[in-house]
């Protein structure tokens, strides 16, 4: 019963308490609205009334200014000043309700609600968490640093190359077409030849019959010919059955004939380019041997990058710009890709060689692969600085109780039990999805494989600043959704002073 | 997350979203419904010998006759108090004793007496007591005709589908149990049979197989059959649960609806098949009268309907009326069950409300809920561990969006073994609720009926140790499939186990439990992933009993049980809460229902609304439907309508299936948080409102969520309604359940009445349909010219924060500017209004003076909640406002919205309550 009175003296004695006088709930910043013993008029505007209307627990403005310190109005908040910690602005729904809100326990003032005061408490944590941060966002931000420059060079010797390349493909190709004009004048005394051979074949392989990629060729006398150095008996003339002879006593040998034929002429076998001449020439079958780890690279694409260090040294060497075998290598390598492209498992068909359009389009193909990759690489958004570069080819894993979890950033994310099982895709790279202000927060991988009645699995990394790149945890929020939680230097920001860091400490 | 659980996967795999109807019987593969169905009406063979009549003051008994096969029954006929009459059918002499169901009535009903006005060869006449009442009763054939005046209520065996299969020997011991598959006419057999008339042995007596499984019946036929005829009845409705309109649909050309508790995966709208519940509850309905009929049986039901007016059109119905050569509308019933005996209460209104209370006084009143259990509920399958579990409460208040509830599913458990919680994901569940506790809010925990099997799990030892599980056939303990794998069913109508039950819930028994920690039972139908239709063998055995006699009422003594565990855990202080999936008549005494394993689908979200209608029609006013829906994923629209339909549905819940994705109320935009945190807080004003409805409920048996036609009983306009809905009845709510809806059309009734629209004050007149242009933002509900009703307006987070929070009236004047409502209070969780500790006051508004009565005097309740504001809906500015009080008198304050038709009458009070 005797409610009204005792509210009222608690409200005189919580606003005498706080030290600047100003009604309860009411910021510093609007203290001037609210001026004791005169008319107050809603901060809208939309209505003036007497002082005494002021936190008197019933709401009469519509935007609830009247009420900063009750719940009486259904969207008024109310300030809690939080002496030692940070200023809130709390709704005012949450005045006496019986929850402590503000540290300082002001928002509980007649619910009989036992608050204590822990400003100061989490004053001291949040500063200490706050330095620790700071320290971690400094050093962070200095990896980041270099993280940036190293971005930058790998970018420019990236463009470099793709330049040297796209330049080594155009001579090439300007070769290519003068070999083709030789070609076709060295191949059309053989025309008749070859058609009778043609058929000869026609019984067991059809060149067309297999699918347009597979490369087909043959190796004819007339070529051969081209060949002074395999003259058989060193007499300066390498005839025409010597040539034969060579092939085995034929016109002409498919590949896996031609693999035989070619231990016996490699050592005298002199490259045309290294030659020095323009004569026309078929693939040497020695560089089939180096294949393999190309056709590899031919699956993914991605580890065909001159910057990946431990597979393809091999190759940096042989595309070096320096070495003067450059262009021979290249040629050979491409050409080479051209036999054992697609089609290596058919090497043993024999084919006629479209040589023409078809090669050209897999030379094209291949310097394609070339250009796309270091053009694709480029292409990523890698942060405004590129500093997310390095996370490029890299993989990172988490293993919790039940899974090993696999984060490659730029390429995909994947799942896998523990013990034993196989790998769930949980999402290739998608976007980066953060909020508008901070876009880089925030991968999202999508498209992984579909769940039973729910979508295809995703995966959204949220990436914090930390000192080491790594995966601090995953879940599955909701079914098929997975949140994964990553540090990286990448994004850290510049560290603000310590001082700086407590804009609000005004009101302490 | 690891993959989904093997069985699930069978069971789902039937790939589309319709239920596969191939896993539930239909009339014809049930072989008693079979063979019910195809008698014929006209030739009951059943003569009453009124030779054999007794009366006693308060009963009469009577034998009847077989004259196919001489077997005797024995006819009991009471008159019970509140004009209800019970008729008990059983067997004079049965072989051994017939189920008859325990538990569900609260008492044995008291009795009124029976008078005898005349008798002759043909037949009986008993006065029934009050308003000229009589019961006919004819000898040959049969016949019960229950008159007032010179008009038939109701007749019993008029159509002559009175059957009782009673109890035999099986006559070919068991030889060749082929045999009598074979044929119908034994020439052996018929030479046993001496002098009765052959027996006929049909298909599925003795045994009946379904898919893979076999029902060894070893206690043979033992179906009842009785039709009911309702003279100058177009509309019936209950016997709940069923995905289908309110007015049931006469069933000739179909399959009757069917009453049989099951666990039905993707269930299908707008048919007569079983779902999760069985209310065996019918309420007839036309201008003059409502009556009720209530078949007490727990076993396998069906419930034929006809009418001969079916399927005539309105010319035609017209037609005949003018020509005079109509005969009178007639809906014919007839209800026929596995086993168990025929006992049935006929309620004879004349009221809706009649039926209502009559209807409590034999199986009782709604449970009153804690006030938390009215407020908004969060749900999914599953939260997936204690940091998700306080993620999503500190979303709740991020988005300023009240709710009251956050519930964990089965993947909480340890294994899913109920009353554990998993080691990893919840390894301190005390100090989660403790987190939820320190913000006023409360948790529900699922504790299903099936235990692992499994020597580590103490609560199937105790069980097994205990011999509490229901037996198979053979005599072991019966195991099924269920969530955890191999699971027992303990046998909850046992007493003891009951108790037992109850008591793992006491705080030291179920670890990490805490006060605020209440419960869900799902899967009690009972669920049996590898039973027929989905549920247990019907030759299991429950002690003397069968399942099949039981299984109806299975659902129930599990919610019965778990209830009691919370009252008693307390101390028999608090209000438990409890929600059930399977239910029967008079599970609205232990907690609420919601309507299972719905869709996120616009019909699904139509549907809710007749679904939970016809419960609260046969007493479960506690309903609700998933919000969002539980399989697939609503779109965003579908989502917002469902939270604004759900907020005036008494349960009020949102939840999703395991492999949906996320849904709570943020993740969909500002705008759309926006729309469904405005839904969720118009429950959060509404709550003293809906409380008190409860509390009516609770003391009255009238229902919460109410058809029109309850309160507009003469308005044949309301009859079919089910696209609105009345809470109590002076709230009228139109949700939109269509997709891209500009606007609905409600109906508004009452022809002297005035609809308010509670958005915007405007006035309506009542018997007429509105078009209501709607935006997404929208939620027709109107208050009736004439009631007062309260509400809080300062939402808080949590129905908890806003106890002591003060009420604005929102007086809405009729057009003799009157009106009359009701405020309750007490403490909102414990027992303590029993001991008379509540507020309960009649607001009136009368010659332009707001007055309130004590509606009870013995009462004392203090609350610190006072009235702020007055809402003057209809009438125009004062001149002068002035309060009066007994003790106190307060400041008053008056303030008008010159720019709205309605005065905005402000009253400052402190203390008024």
């Amino acid at each position: 019963k005797m409610y009204c009175p005792y509210l009222l003296l608690l409200l005189s004695l919580g606003v005498s308490a706080v030290e600047v006088q100003r009604p309860r709930g009411v910021p510093l910043s609007k203290r001037q609205f609210y001026e004791e013993g005169k008319p107050f008029t809603c901060l809208d505007g939309s209505r003036t009334i007497p002082f005494d209307r002021v936190n008197d627990d019933y709401c009469d403005c519509q935007d609830g200014s009247d009420e900063p310190g009750t719940a009486a109005c259904p969207n008024g908040s109310f300030h809690c000043t939080n002496a030692g910690f940070r200023p809130a602005f709390i709704p005012s729904s949450r005045i006496n309700d019986g929850i402590c809100d503000c540290c300082d326990t002001t928002d509980e003032y007649n619910s009989g609600a036992a608050c204590q005061n822990t400003c100061r408490e989490l004053g001291r944590k949040e500063r200490e968490s706050l330095q620790k941060m700071a320290e971690i966002a400094k050093e962070g931000f200095m990896l980041k640093q270099q993280l940036i420059q190293e971005a930058k060079r790998g970018l420019e010797e990236k463009k470099g190359k793709l330049a040297e390349v796209q330049t080594s493909k155009k001579d090439l190709e300007d070769k290519v077409e003068a070999l083709r004009s030789v070609k076709e004048a060295a191949e059309q005394p053989e025309k008749e030849a070859k058609e009778r051979h043609l058929k000869a074949w026609e019984g067991n392989f059809k060149c067309e019959d297999i699918s347009p990629s597979t490369v087909c060729f043959n190796v004819s006398v007339a070529e051969l010919l081209l060949h002074s150095e395999l003259d058989q008996d060193s007499d300066g003339t390498f005839t025409e059955t010597e040539a034969q002879g060579l092939l085995g006593g034929v016109d002409k040998v498919d590949t896996v004939a031609f693999e035989a034929v070619w231990s016996n002429i490699k050592d005298k076998y002199i490259s045309e380019a290294k030659a020095d001449t323009t004569a026309p020439v078929e693939t040497p079958q020695e560089e089939t041997r180096e294949s393999v780890s190309d056709t590899d690279s031919e699956q993914y694409p991605e580890d065909d990058i001159p910057e990946d260090e431990e597979e393809e040294d091999e190759d940096d060497e042989d595309e070096d710009p320096d070495d003067g075998e450059y262009k021979v290598t290249s040629l050979s390598f491409s050409i080479r890709l051209v036999l054992d492209g697609p089609g290596k498992d058919d090497e043993d068909e024999g084919t006629m060689p479209p040589y023409d359009q078809e090669t050209q389009n897999l030379i094209d193909s291949k310097y394609m692969y070339k250009t796309e990759n270091i053009e694709k690489e480029i292409s990523f958004d890698f942060g405004p600085s590129a500093e997310f570069g390095y996370l490029y080819n890299q993989c990172y894993e988490l293993t919790t109780s039940e899974y090993i979890y696999r984060l490659c950033p730029f390429s995909r994310v994947s799942q896998k039990p523990k013990y034993g099982g196989s790998e769930t895709s949980l999402g290739t790279w998608g976007k980066w999805a953060g909020p508008d202000d901070n876009v880089y927060s925030v991968m999202k991988y999508e498209h992984g494989t579909g769940c039973w009645q729910g979508p295809n699995r995703s995966t959204t990394v949220k990436l914090t600043c930390g000192k080491e790149t790594v995966v601090t945890s995953t879940s599955e929020p909701s079914r098929c959704e997975y949140l994964m939680e990553f540090t990286t230097p990448a994004v850290c920001q510049e560290p603000p002073s310590l001082d700086s860091m407590h804009p609000d400490h005004e009101e302490l | 997350m690891a993959p989904v659980l093997a069985f699930w996967l069978v069971l789902c795999l039937s790939g589309t979203w319709a239920v596969d109807r191939g896993n539930f019987k239909t009339c014809d593969q049930s072989a008693f419904c079979k063979r019910q169905r195809a008698l014929k009406p006209g030739e009951s063979p059943y003569r009453a010998l009124l030779e054999t009549m007794e009366l006693t003051n308060t009963r009469l008994t009577l034998q009847l006759i077989n004259d196919n096969n001489k077997v005797r029954l024995l006819l009991e006929l009471y008159r019970l108090q509140g004009n209800i009459t019970r008729v008990k059918i059983n067997e004079l002499k049965p072989l051994k004793p017939r189920y008859e169901v325990p538990d569900v009535l609260i008492r044995e009903p008291p009795t009124e007496p029976l008078s005898l006005l005349s008798q002759d060869d043909n037949g009986v006449v008993l006065s029934l007591g009050a308003e000229s009442q009589r019961v006919i009763v004819s000898a040959r054939p049969f016949r019960l005709d229950i008159m007032e005046g010179r008009d038939v209520l109701m007749s019993l065996n008029s159509r002559g589908l009175l059957a009782f299969e009673h109890l035999r020997m099986r006559k070919d011991t068991q030889a060749d149990p082929e045999a009598e598959k074979k044929e119908e006419g034994d020439p052996e057999n018929q030479a046993e049979t001496g002098k009765e008339e052959e027996e006929k042995v049909e298909d599925g007596m003795w045994e009946e197989t379904f898919k893979s499984h076999s029902d060894s019946k070893p206690h043979g036929p033992s179906a009842i059959s009785l039709d009911f005829s309702l003279p100058g009845v177009e509309h019936v409705y209950g016997i709940p649960e069923h995905a289908d309109t309110l007015r049931l649909k006469t069933t000739d050309n179909g399959d009757p609806y069917r009453l049989y508790n099951l666990d039905v995966f993707q269930y299908e709208l707008y048919n007569p098949m079983a779902l999760y519940g069985a209310v065996p509850v019918m309420l007839a309905h036309n201008a003059k009268r409502t009556t009720g009929i209530f078949w007490l049986n727990a076993a396998e039901t069906w419930v034929d309907i006809s009418s001969n007016t079916a399927g005539k059109t309105v010319f035609g119905k017209m037609l005949d009326y003018v020509q005079g050569s109509s005969e009178t509308p007639q809906t014919d019933v007839r209800w026929i069950s596995e086993s168990g005996i025929i006992d049935v209460f006929i309620m004879l209104g004349p009221t809706p409300k009649d039926v209502f209370s009559q209807y409590a006084s034999l199986t009782g009143t709604q449970a009153f809920p804690p006030l938390a259990a009215l407020a908004y509920h969060q749900c999914r399958w599953n939260y997936n561990d204690q940091e998700d579990v306080q993620s999503v409460d500190a979303g709740f208040d991020e988005h300023d969006i009240p709710y009251d509830f956050i519930w964990l599913d089965i993947e909480h458990t340890d294994g899913k073994r109920y009353f554990t919680w998993d080691p990893h994901k919840f390894a301190t569940p005390k100090e989660m609720l403790q987190g939820i506790m320190d913000k006023k809010r409360k948790m529900v925990a699922i504790v299903d009926p099936h235990i692992k099997v499994d020597s580590n799990y103490k609560i199937h030892n105790e069980i097994r140790s205990r011999g509490f599980y229901i037996k198979n056939k053979d005599g072991g303990d019966y195991e099924g499939w269920c969530w955890p794998g191999s699971a027992g069913y303990p046998d909850f109508t046992r007493p003891d186990m009951r108790a037992w039950w109850a008591s793992m819930f006491a705080y030291d028994q179920y670890e990490g439990s805490m006060e605020n920690l209440y419960t869900w039972n799902d899967m009690n139908e009972p669920s049996v992933f590898n039973g027929p239709e989905v549920t247990m063998h019907k030759d299991a055995t429950h002690g003397a009993w069968e399942h099949r006699d039981v299984h109806n009422l299975y659902g129930l003594y599990v919610q019965m049980a778990t209830a009691d565990g919370q009252i008693q855990r307390s101390g028999g202080v608090e209000r438990p809460f409890v929600l059930t999936r399977a239910f029967f008549a008079g599970s609205q005494r232990y907690g609420a229902v919601w309507t299972g394993d719905n869709a996120a689908e616009w019909d699904h979200l139509k549907i809710s609304i007749p679904m939970c209608l016809s419960l609260g029609l046969v007493g479960i006013s506690f309903c609700g439907a998933d919000v969002g829906g539980f399989f697939k994923s609503p779109s965003t629209e579908l989502l917002v309508r469902w939270y604004q339909t759900g907020a005036y549905q008494p349960f009020f819940r949102a939840h999703a299936h395991l492999d949906t994705p996320r849904r709570e109320p943020w993740l969909f935009g500002p705008e759309n948080t926006a729309l469904i945190r405005d839904a969720v807080r118009q429950r959060y004003t509404l709550l003293p409102y809906w409380y008190q409805q409860f509390y009516l409920a609770y003391h009255t048996g009238q229902p919460v969520m109410r058809p029109l036609w309850v309160e507009y009983p003469q308005d044949p306009a309301t009859f079919a309604l089910d696209d609105e809905f009345l809470i109590g009845r002076d709230l009228l709510v139109h949700p939109v359940t269509e997709e891209g809806a500009r606007g609905v059309t409600a109906y508004l009734p009452g022809k002297d009445e005035v609809w308010f629209d509670v958005n915007t004050f405007q006035k309506h007149n009542g018997a007429q349909n509105l078009y209501i242009p709607v935006t997404m933002s929208s939620i027709p509900v109107f208050q009736r010219g004439g009631s007062i009703i309260p509400r809080k307006l300062r939402v808080r987070r949590s129905s908890s924060c806003m106890e002591h929070d003060p009420y604005t009236l929102y007086v809405a004047l009729n057009p003799q500017r009157t009106a009359e409502g009701e405020i309750y209070i007490d403490d909102g969780h414990t027992f303590n209004y029993e001991k008379q500790e509540f507020i309960h006051r009649r607001l009136m508004f009368a010659n332009n003076v707001l007055s309130s009565v004590n509606l009870n005097p013995e009462a004392r309740f203090t609350t610190r909640s006072w009235i702020e504001r007055v809402v003057i809906l209809g009438a125009s500015k004062p001149s002068k406002v002035t309060l009066k009080t007994a003790g106190e008198s307060k400041f008053s304050r008056q303030t008008a919205d010159r720019k709205k038709p309605f005065l905005n009458l402000v009253v400052l009070v402190r203390r008024l309550l």
